[in-house]
């Protein structure tokens, strides 16, 4: 069956699940020109996105996992509405008052994200200040410089920094704390959604912990939905409500997290997570095997993406691959249809 | 300001340049109260006299105290240096961030034309400016800055570039600000440092260069005391009264020397990576 | 283990400092280890563990004036590296002991071609002519399981990937034949697939030539599979050391025993993770009591004293496993050594 075959339950029609979506992303495509000839014309492009369809819903934590050259750093981009994608669209929908949702993003380096000559302060509450010019131009911004500061203070304690720290310089803190930063930034405009660009990869373990108890916490008090890109498959699995696995581009499998990670279908799947270092799961001493290079997405392999690769390639790979699931798991989606039982 | 202490003390040569600075500054600046003589005083009877207790620096030919002359003489260059590092990296960092933040057709055509004053050696087109203006101090300071805008156009314009890509740059485009809200927030102050450094050792850039004006006529005129007239003067007495051209010549050297000294200074004091994280 | 065997690598109770604005860094704070010869070693740690100080100070590697060794020694091969000229120390580096760094686009030169970066290499250690310094390099790269040495060779850095790189850094690691490898997180920044193949060849390699390895790592996970014997470092010091699997499994010490506990694949999903509280303290103002004193649980009055790093007294010894000799001790540096996993509380003593 493919995803269209689905029978759409009675009485939850398309209507009640397109209220509960907050964020729907529709066949999007990402190519960057890479190569012109001398008419001016593209010659070859990148195909960073090649696509992407989700489904977002309001309130849930939703992974992307993958390596890099997968394009979950493209995605990010086209889901803060920074990169207009080339084709397809990317829909937010409409909040209480009618605005369109509210996306913020919390990077990767929490370094190199926040203005290394602003005070904290300003760098949590710049978002309210955007904002609060557009809203209303020409406002004189001194006289709200003592409530930004309250702002700023109330959010700090909310992400676990002490207030009076607040005037010193982002590189006066350690790098937990600055991330602690960036969240509170994301949240001081009262955001719908907060994408996260591997929130926790440049932290320590031990401040790892802090800061995803402190979304998880988080998550709870503000109702807030999380898109989390890592490539760490722990953290998504501790975090993540569903997840979906890229390669080249593609979702390669999709479903709630405990059915991706700890039963995954797809063999791309399969192989990421089987090299995943495990501490209760020692090594065999394996010859080493030969590098095994991503394709470059420059030229796209025909039919399954991960056909050079796959240990289970026969006929019929050579095919594009749909998404498709098993009659028993509508929800379980993967792109191979040796998987399929 | 404790951390400005620390970086004097790791590098004596940027104190010794401040401490030039500093004496060479005060006595330009009190010169009213220091020089012993009206620069401006001609005695006859003392025409090329030799230095001694009476005049320090000995007299030129038509008797005027050469010591004197220096100190107001210094006003006068010293403030073409600072006049033109002020302007020129003000107005070139304005024009440079304004260029790389819009991006485009504009900013092809800023650098194209900063390109073609680039393209041209940099004393040649001041000194035609300066004739063309007409001989004066001011018409000088006005050439030698319109040319050295160029300089702080590219520095400020490529600073801005990298900013531009910067994460929070980026960060600040989702959150729906502004390219203005872009420039006043994050680039000038990001982009300051390397401009600052750059206009502390123009200054000394700057009084060579109005030292070199003078040299040829173009900048101060008699009887005005100036530092690069005044070695030109002296060339036709250099055999004899050594002391008319080398003592200008001198101050001129320790003034942009100590300038120099202090710019790397300043570099070293900005650049974040020499600090504590 | 031959226990009567010169370590390749012995640190003994080394304190170094990096003079800064308002008054010096204590990078390492009495550390002391040791690499025997053929074994592979881990150190795990977070930032300011000092972990890759320890490295770099192995080599000599730190910059000379920036900063001061207060105590201790660090010998490799029997040697002193710290009072040894810089032109013998030189030598040391690459034959005696080689180092891999993170970032391997930062360690390889962009503007040369891989080829003449290794034979430079070789030609420097070994005293090898041009044609055979390339032959070897070839052979070298096929090791690793290059397809196709010879197009690297002719390749910049730039046009590998970075998996491809790091195989080009073990491959010109291993050139000279070192008693000692240093990779200091080469895997950082790999993909996870990526990693598992460079480590397999680490391990391969090393076994293969006999060299011991010094594997530097936050990855609790990788040095799991990877290591026979592990130091955890935290505040400058070692606190907790031992046979990986021993240590990893049935950890003594608070701080190891949190760092497992805070790490998500242990722990249910969206449960709140068992997270150390506080903050690595600040080394320029070093504890003078245990540095884990502020944000341990079971922190009482004796530890305002300095624990020693010493052999643990286990109520039950563990049968020794095979290939694990008698010179397996574990050491650690806590006054209040933890019981085992399921049955510590906060406030039960051993």
């Amino acid at each position: 069956m493919t995803i269209m075959d689905l029978p759409m339950a009675p009485g939850a029609g398309a209507g009640q699940q397109e209220q509960d979506l907050v964020l729907e992303v529709r066949d999007v495509r990402v190519r960057f020109p890479m190569v012109r000839d001398w008419r001016g014309r593209v010659a070859q492009s990148a195909h960073a996105l090649n696509g992407i369809d989700l489904r977002i819903r309001r309130g849930e934590a939703f992974g992307i996992v993958g390596e890099s050259g997968c394009g979950k750093s493209t995605l990010a981009q086209v889901l803060m509405g920074l990169l207009p994608p080339t084709e397809g669209e990317v829909r937010r929908q409409p909040r209480g008052d009618g605005r369109p949702a509210n996306v913020q993003i919390v990077f990767q380096d929490p370094q190199s994200s926040l203005d290394p000559r602003l005070p904290a302060w300003k760098v949590i509450v710049e978002p309210v200040v955007v904002r609060g010019r557009r809203a209303a131009p020409g406002r004189d911004s001194r006289s709200g410089r003592a409530a930004l500061r309250a702002c700023a203070a109330e959010l700090a304690v909310q992400v676990g920094l002490r207030p009076e720290t607040l005037d010193r310089y982002v590189h006066e803190f350690s790098g937990g704390q600055r991330q602690r930063i960036a969240i509170a930034r994301a949240l001081s405009s009262d955001p719908d959604v907060i994408v996260l660009d591997e929130p926790t990869s440049a932290l320590d373990i031990s401040v790892q912990a802090q800061i995803l108890n402190l979304l998880q916490d988080l998550r709870g008090r503000h109702g807030l939905t999380y898109v989390l890109i890592s490539h760490n498959v722990s953290v998504v699995r501790h975090l993540c409500d569903r997840v979906a696995v890229m390669y080249l581009g593609q979702i390669v499998e999709q479903g709630t997290a405990a059915a991706v990670l700890e039963t995954p279908r797809h063999p791309y799947t399969r192989e990421l997570l089987d090299a995943v270092p495990r501490l209760d799961r020692p090594w065999t001493d394996g010859a080493p095997a030969e590098p095994v290079e991503l394709p470059g997405n420059r030229v796209l392999p025909a039919g399954c993406f991960f056909r050079e690769r796959c240990p289970w390639a026969r006929q019929g790979c050579e095919r594009p691959q749909p998404l498709l699931c098993d009659a028993d798991a509508p929800q379980h989606l993967f792109r191979c249809h040796v998987a399929q039982k | 300001m404790s951390y400005f202490w620390y970086q004097l003390r790791r590098s004596p040569l940027m104190l010794l340049g401040l401490l030039i600075l500093l004496a060479v500054g005060l006595a330009v600046g009190l010169a009213g109260w220091v020089a012993p003589y009206d620069p401006e005083q001609i005695n006859l009877v003392q025409r090329l006299a030799a230095p001694s207790a009476q005049h320090w620096f000995g007299t030129d030919e038509v008797g005027r105290d050469i010591f004197s002359r220096v100190l107001y003489g210094g006003q006068q260059s010293i403030g073409v240096g600072l006049f033109v590092a002020g302007c020129a990296s003000v107005v070139g960092a304005i024009v440079g961030c304004f260029s790389g933040i819009l991006g485009g057709r504009i900013d092809g055509l800023i650098m194209r034309t900063m390109d073609v004053v680039l393209s041209v050696p940099s004393l040649v087109l001041i000194m035609a400016l300066a004739a063309a203006l007409g001989p004066s101090l001011f018409n000088a300071m006005l050439a030698i800055t319109l040319v050295r805008i160029p300089f702080y156009v590219r520095l400020a314009r490529g600073q801005t570039l990298s900013i531009r890509e910067m994460a929070y740059v980026q960060a600040a485009w989702t959150f729906g600000a502004g390219r203005r809200h872009v420039v006043r927030w994050h680039v000038v102050r990001n982009a300051a440092s390397p401009i600052v450094v750059q206009a502390t050792l123009d200054v000394g850039g700057a009084i060579l260069m109005a030292a070199a004006l003078g040299f040829i006529g173009l900048g101060a005129q008699q009887p005005t005391a100036e530092w690069g007239a005044m070695v030109a003067t002296g060339r036709n007495f250099l055999l004899d009264q050594w002391w008319y051209t080398v003592t200008p010549g001198c101050a001129i050297l320790v003034t942009a020397l100590a300038c120099n000294l202090v710019g790397d200074g300043v570099r070293d004091l900005l650049d974040p990576k020499s600090r504590v994280k | 283990m031959n226990a009567d065997a010169t370590p390749i690598l012995d640190v003994r109770g080394l304190s170094l400092e990096f003079p800064v604005f308002g008054g010096a860094v204590r990078a390492l704070n009495g550390v002391s280890l040791r690499v025997m010869p053929g074994e592979i070693v881990g150190i795990v740690g977070e930032s300011g563990s000092g972990k890759s100080v320890t490295a770099m100070a192995a080599l000599r590697l730190l910059p000379p004036d920036g900063y001061r060794v207060a105590e201790g020694s660090l010998h490799l091969g029997g040697d002193d590296v710290l009072a040894a000229p810089e032109s013998i120390v030189r030598q040391w580096r690459g034959r005696r002991a080689a180092m891999i760094f993170q970032e391997p686009m930062t360690a390889l030169n962009p503007t040369q071609r891989i080829g003449e970066q290794m034979c430079g290499v070789l030609r420097a250690h070994r005293r090898v002519r041009s044609r055979d310094a390339l032959a070897q390099a070839e052979s070298l790269l096929r090791d690793m399981m290059i397809p196709d040495p010879a197009q690297v060779l002719r390749a910049y850095p730039f046009e590998l990937s970075g998996g491809m790189r790091q195989r080009v850094m073990v491959a010109m690691a291993f050139s000279c034949d070192p008693d000692l490898l240093i990779a200091d997180e080469p895997t950082t920044a790999l993909d996870v697939t990526v990693q598992r193949q460079v480590l397999q060849l680490l391990r391969h390699h090393a076994r293969e030539r006999g060299t011991a390895i010094l594997f530097i790592t936050h990855d609790m996970a990788v040095v799991s599979q990877l290591c026979d014997r592990v130091y955890v470092m935290y505040a400058g010091t070692v606190v907790e050391q031992g046979p990986t699997r021993r240590v990893l499994r049935d950890p003594r010490h608070p701080y190891t025993r949190g760092l497992l506990d805070g790490l998500p694949e242990g722990a249910s999903p969206g449960t709140a993770l068992a997270a150390i509280p506080g903050q690595v303290p600040d080394m320029r103002h070093p504890p003078s009591g245990c540095p884990f004193f502020d944000r341990c649980a079971f922190a009482d009055e004796a530890c305002r004293q300095r624990p020693a790093l010493l052999p643990l007294d286990t109520d039950t010894p563990e049968p020794a496993a095979a290939g694990e000799g008698a010179a397996e001790e574990r050491l650690l540096a806590c006054w209040h050594p933890l019981a085992q996993p399921a049955a510590d509380m906060p406030g039960e003593r051993t």
